[in-house]
């Protein structure tokens, strides 16, 4: 805080630990880890005086999340014997709304995803957007201390202070991009501590605040690679941000200055969907395979299995009830990518996994597979006691709801405010 | 040489729900040049290495300020989804340290 900065940001989002957070409203992060780094973004930014920005708070910015980091940052502000304006802005959309995008050919896919259907819209429990930079900076005008954003394109609130304060909306996004990671950034990288930007009128400066860490240019132009498929060209609310005539200069040991960078507005504002919707309810059995004439003939043995159990279960529809088994040693890791998967291992990490449209069809269909490959018959076979090593009794574990990701597509809207609606209030100590 | 050799990062993640994304990043532009030239990261060799459709390889981007050559396939289901194996996408880079740079 000696370094006197203008804002402090923290950008709690990403769809990396699968569609699960999102559909189920839980956020994936500790509560306890999420209030310690609160509390000390929260008190260094009232004692300063300026803006504390969180983005897609709760992990994945939905209703559920959003209140789960809302009771957090009450709670710290009481704590803290403090109150604050704080705004929440909900990125919530609605599926009826959605659904009349859908006919008015408002929603487009990204890249390799299949196009969107009424089906997948209806069946989400929840789609949120990820907002710009707009919806931020409108609740700072409107006297916000702390913003907690629903669902955000990563960059937008390191981006919404400056791009207020009249820099260039391309270097803010661009700082943004890459503060969002905190100090990935640097060498050694970590995204446990804080990295400084700094703007002018015509480029930006980083600093990771840790004396450990150097950002290099090297550091700096790889981070820009970070979990995109393009580095030069990246796509977000409103526009496109174009890295191709970036220029990274090492401005000593430990600073990078960044500058141009451009942003080339689209024609139409678009914003990203995200949505996930249940698929059933999951039950796994862990068990190992160290006999050699079983691994050797493991495929033919497990589909035999298979059969069996669809045989017993013949009235129950295959579309609802998925059988899996995944053979860790051999092609656990990588599926079908696996080049090596001919390779004959000495011994098999076993999961059963059955998604079944209720938790007890999938505990039932579970512990019948375990128990048939348990003591199936096979040519040649020595260990006549059993196939299976367990390392838990009970061996199976009922694993709960399931969800996958069914919306990943772009909206078109008419203007980057609407679909973002803000509430201030008052939190922390009332009196 | 294999690729680990000469590269200092060789690394698999999402890039999004329905991408996959391997960064090979080097510290030398030499073996930036080496690798480059060989043509051994080219969409066709990576769609072999991986047995893929080469039409599921979506870009190879040679990026010469970072030193790094990006390569994004389409992911064989989306994160998470029934059978996945690896939801953050990061343990998929193995086949690529061993493949092989002629000198």
């Amino acid at each position: 805080m000696a370094r006197h900065p203008q804002a402090i940001a923290v950008d709690a989002g990403s769809t990396d630990p699968g569609p699960y957070y999102l559909g189920s409203g839980q956020s994936f992060t500790n509560r306890e880890a999420v209030k310690r780094d609160l509390t000390l973004i929260i008190e260094a930014g009232l004692d300063a005086k300026i803006p504390v920005l969180i983005g897609t708070a709760g992990g994945s910015g939905a209703a559920p999340h959003l209140s789960w980091c809302l009771e957090i940052v009450n709670h710290v502000l009481v704590d803290l014997n403090q109150t604050a304006r704080v705004a929440q802005i909900v990125s919530d959309q609605s599926s009826n709304d959605l659904i009349t995008a859908l006919y008015e050919d408002r929603i487009s896919s990204l890249g390799p995803v299949p196009s969107l259907t009424e089906a997948e819209i209806s069946d989400s429990t929840h789609i949120v957007a990820q907002m710009g930079v707009e919806p931020v900076i409108a609740a700072l005008v409107e006297g916000a201390q702390i913003v907690v954003a629903g669902r955000c394109y990563d960059p937008a609130v390191f981006a919404a202070v400056p791009v207020m304060q009249g820099f260039s909306e391309a270097l803010a996004m661009h700082m943004g991009k890459i503060l969002e990671c905190a100090a990935i950034a640097a060498i050694p990288g970590s995204g446990s501590d804080c990295m400084l930007g700094t703007l002018d009128a015509s480029g930006f400066i980083l600093e990771a605040l840790n004396p450990e860490r150097r950002c290099t240019v090297t550091s700096v132009a790889a981070h820009t690679l970070y979990e995109k498929s393009d580095p030069r060209l990246l796509p977000g609310p409103g526009g496109v941000l174009d890295l191709t005539r970036c220029q990274f200069e090492q401005l000593d040991n430990r600073r990078v200055r960044v500058s141009g960078t451009q942003f080339v507005k689209s024609d139409q504002y678009t914003i990203k969907l995200e949505g996930a919707k249940p698929v059933g309810h999951r039950t796994i059995s862990l068990a190992g395979i160290r006999s050699p004439d079983l691994i050797v003939q493991l495929d033919t043995v497990l589909e035999s299995v298979k059969d069996q159990v669809f045989q017993n279960f013949e009235n129950i529809e295959s579309a609802e009830v998925k059988l899996l088994f995944r053979c860790y040693g051999r092609d656990g890791v990588m599926g079908e990518l696996e080049p090596m998967r001919q390779a004959q291992p000495h011994e098999i990490g076993l999961v059963i996994e059955v998604v079944a449209k209720t938790q007890a069809l999938a505990d039932t269909v579970c512990s019948f597979t375990r128990s048939t490959l348990l003591h199936i018959g096979y040519p040649g076979r020595q260990s006549t006691a059993g196939n299976l090593a367990f390392p838990y009794s009970p061996s199976d574990i009922s694993h709960g709801l399931v969800y996958e990701f069914s919306v990943y597509h772009l909206l078109t809207v008419d203007d980057p405010l609407t679909p973002f609606p803000c509430t201030i209030q008052q939190l922390g100590i009332t009196s | 040489m294999m690729l680990s050799d000469l590269a200092t990062v060789i690394r698999s993640k999402n890039a999004g729900p329905f991408e996959l994304t391997f960064d090979v990043l080097f510290t030398n532009q030499d073996n930036y040049q080496k690798v480059v030239a060989s043509k051994q990261l080219s969409a066709e060799s990576f769609a072999e290495l991986y047995a893929i459709d080469l039409a599921d390889v979506l870009s190879v981007v040679e990026f010469e300020p970072a030193l790094a050559i990006k390569i994004t396939i389409k992911r064989a289901r989306s994160s998470g989804a029934f059978g996945e194996t690896d939801v953050y996408g990061a343990q998929q880079h193995a086949p690529l340290l061993s493949l092989w740079i002629p000198a």
